[in-house]
């Protein structure tokens, strides 16, 4: 794509932005506050996650332009969209390379599915050709719905609409607004798998709001935390995902993400095996090939500990780990035991955040009876893994 | 039946009624637009004055149009310096008066269309980079079109049923400011009683069939409106 030659300085792949932006009713002091600064990879997709009211949508909109904010910085991959000084810029929402898909399906009603594609297209950054105005109809799963009215899709086929109307622009920066909030649980695993191959087939960074931690595991490769106007947290997904002070309650959510690649398929018992840093595990066979790679998330409260190996159990994988930390929950009676994998030789001490961990959830009580402690050896028995993709 | 003089005064009327919708269409659309988005202190004392002649009697509007645009006034003081002599009791006078007395039944139908939309559709449209013309021209005027309709047809109405204003500032002249309306006065005036029944019954047969029409339209209209959700 050809770069505008005006404000592009450098080729730094990053989304730079900072953002103040108080809100008030009437003349008091300001009842909540936009105050971020943030820094993110310029490609992959980036969840931000936090809670309702936390200001996702608000710092999205701020990005997009939809909501002016006077204190305000951002740098799109090298390109100054928005900068209070040494030189004023602003772009309007209309010259920012961004698409941007609501929360609400907003398909214009007075226009076919194929007509607000249309006007997408009409209006692109660069001339769509038909192959690829094709291949994002193809992608969204749009082909026999072009000619419907709005009012006659389903929630979920007009989201898709939506996404591939978006993706139209030919947007240097995808902005998706919980694009699956409105949706019941079958759109939403209706439309899953059309996010994930949008995230595989398409070079597009994409920020993704969301309070779902669901989503986010299975989709963000980076993620920004955001609680009360303000980022609480910043990092990679699998990273962030898998520690015991998350900022957000997470309750029975917590546990941890992993990137594991599937080594073996056992067709006797219906069974594959997966390789992580860590270890491996045996998980149901869900079709993947040999060699792909897949992520897997771990509850803390799926995981339950003995102090030696029980060969009698039903549970399948057994690790053998080494207590790094023990931290207190928010319910008093239960504890977080972050346990490292027991040959992966690390260090006492070693920071917590750079190494692959599972995350148990026990009651204070076990943890009393089992005599737990930093660097106890420990087996870790794990009674379910999810493949979130 | 309907005299020489009868259908004079009602190819007069829709003369006006035409030349008056057409310039309310131009001027009202872009006033509608700006009270439904503005935010300004001004929305307030603009919003009443479009809707003054509402609640006004018409006699009142009729008065001070016709010391606006008479010879001592700032309108007529204008018109006669420009060598076009003052405008009551002449046909641009009349379209003057119509335009003010027709005004809120063209904004507001316009204006309430606009709001309803929310910022939504606007706002889809500049991240689908349509500038803020573009935006106006293919997103909020055509999901408006039901609002643009009802203002249409109720300004062309109201401008047909038009009588004090018109008897203020245009009197009586056939051919010139003679509109149905007054046309039916005089007969009655006269105790042309069957003369003013066939007039009466054509504007009563022509009010009820267009706001039937209206109607009707409308039911059809609301179920394409812009909603939210599955």
């Amino acid at each position: 794509m050809a770069p505008s030659p005006v404000n592009r300085t450098a080729t730094t792949e990053s989304i730079d932005g900072r953002f103040y932006l108080p809100f008030s009713r009437g003349q008091q002091k300001a009842d909540f506050v936009l105050d971020v600064d943030f820094s993110v990879p310029g490609s992959g997709v980036t969840g931000i996650f936090g809670p309702s009211g936390s200001g996702k949508t608000t710092l999205l909109r701020c990005i997009a332009g939809l909501q002016a904010c006077a204190q305000s910085n951002l740098r799109v991959n090298g390109e100054t969209w928005q900068s209070a000084a040494p030189q004023a810029i602003n772009l309007p929402v209309h010259r920012r390379p961004i698409g941007y898909v609501f929360q609400q399906p907003s398909l214009f009603p007075h226009l076919t599915a194929g007509g607000n594609l249309a006007f997408a297209r009409k209006r692109s950054a660069q001339p769509v050709s038909t192959e690829s105005y094709n291949e994002i109809v193809r992608l969204m799963g749009l082909e026999n719905l072009l000619g419907a009215r709005p009012e006659s899709l389903s929630g979920g086929e007009k989201q898709r609409v939506s996404i591939a109307r978006a993706l139209l622009v030919k947007p240097r920066l995808l902005l998706m607004d919980e694009p699956l909030a409105a949706l019941d649980l079958a759109r939403k695993r209706e439309i899953l798998p059309y996010l994930e191959k949008l995230h595989q087939s398409l070079d597009i960074p994409v920020l993704y709001v969301s309070h779902s931690i669901e989503e986010i595991a299975r989709l963000a490769d980076h993620l920004l935390l955001m609680d009360s106007g303000k980022i609480q947290r910043a990092g990679p997904a699998t990273e962030l995902l898998s520690c015991t002070d998350f900022p957000v309650q997470l309750g029975d959510d917590l546990g941890v993400l992993l990137e594991a690649q599937v080594t073996a398929r056992d067709s006797k018992w219906k069974l594959m095996r997966a390789q992580f840093a860590g270890g491996e595990f045996w998980l149901r066979d869900s079709g993947e090939s040999a060699g792909e790679k897949i992520r897997i998330r771990v509850l803390a409260r799926d995981v339950s500990l003995t102090r030696s190996e029980d060969q009698q159990s039903s549970i399948l994988n057994r690790l053998p780990m080494r207590v790094q930390e023990i931290t207190a929950d928010t319910d008093p009676a239960m504890v977080l035991v972050q346990m490292a994998p027991r040959d992966a030789g690390l260090p006492p001490g070693d920071t917590r955040l750079n190494s692959t961990h599972i995350i148990a959830r026990i009651t204070r009580r076990s943890l009393h009876q089992l005599a737990l402690e930093e660097n106890s050896p420990v087996w870790a028995q794990i009674k379910s893994v999810a493949i979130v993709r | 039946m309907l005299s020489d003089s009868d259908l004079a005064a009602i190819w007069l009327t829709l003369r006006l009624a035409t030349t008056v919708t057409l310039l309310l269409m131009v001027l009202g659309t872009p006033l509608a637009y700006w009270l439904a988005r503005t935010r300004s202190w001004w929305k307030g004392p603009v919003s009443a004055l479009v809707t003054l002649p509402l609640v006004l009697p018409p006699t009142v509007l009729g008065f001070y149009l016709l010391v606006f645009m008479g010879p001592q006034g700032p309108l007529g003081k204008l018109t006669e310096s420009l060598g076009l002599g003052t405008l009551p009791f002449t046909f641009p006078g009349l379209v003057i008066a119509s335009l003010l007395y027709s005004l809120p039944f063209v904004v507001q139908p316009i204006q309430n269309a606009i709001e309803a939309q929310g910022q939504r559709p606007a706002e889809v449209a500049a991240t689908l980079r349509a500038g803020p013309w573009d935006s106006f021209w293919h997103v909020t005027l055509p999901l408006a079109k039901p609002g643009l309709i009802t203002a249409a047809v109720l300004g062309f109405a109201h401008t047909v049923g038009e009588f004090g204003v018109i008897l203020m500032i245009g009197g009586n002249i056939p051919g010139v400011t003679k509109v149905v309306s007054i046309q039916i006065y005089d007969h009655v005036e006269a105790l042309e009683y069957s003369q003013a029944h066939w007039l009466s019954a054509a504007m009563l047969i022509f009010s009820f069939s267009v706001l039937l029409a209206l109607y009707v339209l409308q039911r059809r209209k609301t179920a394409g409106g812009w909603r939210y959700g599955p």
